[in-house]
């Protein structure tokens, strides 16, 4: 018994410590100013905000914020709605076809994104999606549906029948017993789903640097691979760890904000339990 | 309000099997309706149906003069209480109630006036700020009576509302469903497979078998006159005795006993003759008088069950297996165990009989009944004639 609680506070510790200390020297990184960057220590000597001034007035940051933003809320937006719609009628009806829908949707999530870029990249040039911001969207879409609509559908499935035929004997017309039932029972599901789309499209690499040229619709992640010094002769490490930690800042805020509303039981004191 | 009525009411599935199968039932505008039968019976199939839950594949339903076979369930006008309560965990007791006025878009003050009412009447009043849940079996129970209650509903439909609560609660609801009811006076139907909600509940119960209507009628005449074998088995508790048995001009032979029957015996054989529990007496207890009228026959008690109020003696007997045969499968369909033939009596509890040995039991020929048992018809209307003044027994 007492290894086995040893085990059960060394084994967290290192995973805490695994994971945290990346971040923690990306954070330091971005402190540091001018030459410190290769003093060799792990905090900065004199910290300094110098970093995120310099990366908030480049104009190359700035704009790549902007689409990110952009991209990753439309993209979510688009993917929760339609992924809850498809869900929906994925675990409540029977329609010929259904397994298809989705082995094939799980086939496309599994599907390697850098194989997709070639052609895409083709196609998006002749139909004029290159460098725009549906040219990124709906890569995304398509890569973060499967995903949602397993999700969701495995949600719609805890729910209850009854729930939905109380609400039309109650005089519901099924859409209404679909809004106010079935979708607020579904909250955590669709939460869920959202934030994975969301991480997905603000967290991807592959396709914002291949499918956009400029700062009409190019990504952070993307554009960090731009990122120039003050002056040729100034390695840059430092102004990329502030922008690093900036566009994670929101990841971390969001994790934080929905951990709570991803919580299971909800349906608990529906129905007998 | 209104009366509900079924013709030839079907339920087909696509693999052909048929759940409910040509049922036609007139339930009177008011009327506390019980919808009985063994789990697969196709009583709940029959009550979604009615509600719209399920589509009918023939037959009408009308629900006062209207024809409401392609009625979407919100246009109907009923109000049901699901086995599971089916309360809107992420709304309010006060929501729940609330939920089907809110969907007509009734106004604030009218929607207050109405849940308030009936949260009154429920005894809900001070969990109206409570999601379900916090609520325990019973309150829960009463929410979703309280969302039927405020639609002001044509009819209220009940899918085993108490199958979930535990004896005792079971019985207090039970009175308060038929309290309500008899202060709404609100056509009711009522789906159960629990004996004694269909015995104490319904102003007439319909028996079902394999989606087939068997016998409509009051408790007591289901329990005096069943027309056959499946609905005497079905109903009373303990249930009856159905015995093997041979008959020779008026003689009737059962296993442990034989005796002349008073009336006029059918031509049929073979037969099985039903006796229920409660018409068999410890032979000591009964005057003599009246002993003499009756069948005393000399077995060996297995079991006795001594209850205070009743007392159980359980005697098995031996019957050739080929008679006994359609009476297990008759057990089997009514979801009860039948590994062997056992007589059940419900004798008098001052009764001194001990298990292990053996006892003189009785009983009144005129009190049982007779069925062909290979069609498990009852053959008992016509001969019964004669008999029904001396043996309609009010208490049972």
């Amino acid at each position: 018994m007492g290894r086995l609680r040893i085990a059960k506070v060394v084994g967290p510790v290192l995973i805490v410590v695994w994971t945290l200390v990346p971040v923690l020297w990306l954070v330091s990184l971005s402190l540091k100013g001018g030459d410190h960057i290769n003093d060799g220590r792990f905090w900065p000597a004199a910290p300094t905000l110098h970093n995120y001034r310099t990366v908030f007035r480049t104009d190359l940051f700035t704009s790549a914020l902007r689409n990110s933003i952009g991209i990753s809320l439309i993209a979510t937006a688009l993917s929760v709605v339609l992924a809850t719609l498809a869900a929906y009628a994925i675990a409540r009806l029977d329609f010929p076809g259904k397994k298809l829908i989705l082995s094939v949707a799980l086939a496309i999530a599994m599907f390697p994104t850098i194989s997709l870029v070639g052609p895409l990249f083709d196609i998006w040039r002749s139909v004029g999606l290159y460098d725009t911001w549906p040219g990124l969207v709906i890569p995304y879409l398509s890569f973060t549906l499967p995903l949602s609509i397993w999700t969701l559908a495995a949600f719609f499935r805890e729910i209850p029948w009854e729930m939905e035929q109380a609400a039309q004997v109650d005089g519901a017309t099924p859409w209404q017993a679909f809004r106010k039932v079935i979708v607020p029972l579904a909250a955590p599901g669709v939460f869920t789903a959202a934030i994975l789309t969301f991480f997905f499209a603000w967290n991807d690499f592959v396709f914002g640097i291949s499918l956009t040229s400029t700062g009409r619709a190019r990504t952070v992640p993307a554009a960090l691979a731009f990122f120039t010094g003050a002056s040729q002769f100034e390695q840059p490490t430092a102004a990329i760890a502030a922008a690093a930690v900036v566009v994670t800042i929101p990841v971390v805020a969001i994790v934080l904000v929905f951990q709570r509303r991803i919580v299971a039981g909800l349906t608990s004191g529906a129905v007998k339990g | 309000m209104a009366a509900i009525t079924l013709e030839h009411v079907e339920k087909r599935y696509g693999d052909g099997f048929r759940a409910v199968n040509d049922v036609s039932l007139e339930i009177a505008d008011g009327e506390f309706m019980i919808l009985v039968g063994p789990s697969g019976s196709g009583k709940s199939t029959l009550l979604r149906m009615i509600v719209g839950l399920e589509d009918a594949s023939g037959g009408v339903i009308r629900i006062g003069a209207r024809v409401v076979n392609d009625v979407p369930p919100r246009d109907r006008n009923l109000a049901m209480v699901f086995q599971n309560y089916a309360l809107y965990p992420h709304l309010s007791v006060f929501e729940n109630i609330a939920f089907p006025l809110r969907l007509r878009r009734l106004p604030e003050e009218e929607v207050r006036r109405r849940v308030e009412e009936a949260a009154a009447l429920l005894e809900l009043t001070e969990h109206l700020d409570r999601k379900p849940s916090q609520l325990s079996g019973g309150q829960r129970q009463r929410v979703a009576m309280g969302r039927a209650l405020v639609r002001e509903a044509d009819a209220f439909l009940f899918d085993e509302p108490l199958s979930n609560l535990d004896a005792q609660l079971r019985g207090q609801m039970r009175t308060e469903i038929a309290r309500l009811q008899n202060r709404l006076g609100v056509t009711t139907v009522y789906v159960t497979h629990d004996q004694v909600e269909a015995m104490t509940l319904g102003d007439r119960v319909a028996v079902l078998r394999k989606g087939v209507l068997q016998q409509v009628d009051t408790p007591r005449a289901l329990y005096e006159r069943p027309v056959n074998l499946f609905v005497a088995g079905f109903i009373g508790s303990p249930s009856m005795n159905l015995i093997p048995a041979t008959v020779e001009g008026r003689r009737i032979r059962l296993p442990f006993a034989e005796f002349d029957f008073p009336g006029e015996t059918p031509a049929v054989e073979p037969l099985v003759v039903g006796l229920r529990p409660e018409h068999i007496e410890d032979a000591a207890m009964v005057d003599p008088a009246v002993r003499e009228r009756g069948v005393t026959f000399e077995v060996k008690v297995e079991v006795v069950e001594w209850l205070g109020a009743e007392q159980y003696a359980y005697v098995p007997y031996e019957a050739p297996p080929d008679l006994v045969r359609p009476l297990h499968h008759l057990a089997a369909e009514l979801d009860r165990e039948s590994a062997r033939t056992l007589l059940v009596a419900s004798l008098n509890p001052a009764s001194q009989i001990r298990r292990g040995e053996a006892a003189h039991l009785w009983f009144d020929p005129a009190k049982i009944y007779l069925f062909d048992a290979g069609t498990g018809e009852s053959l008992r209307p016509s001969t019964l004639q004669q008999h029904v003044p001396e043996h309609q027994n009010p208490e049972g």
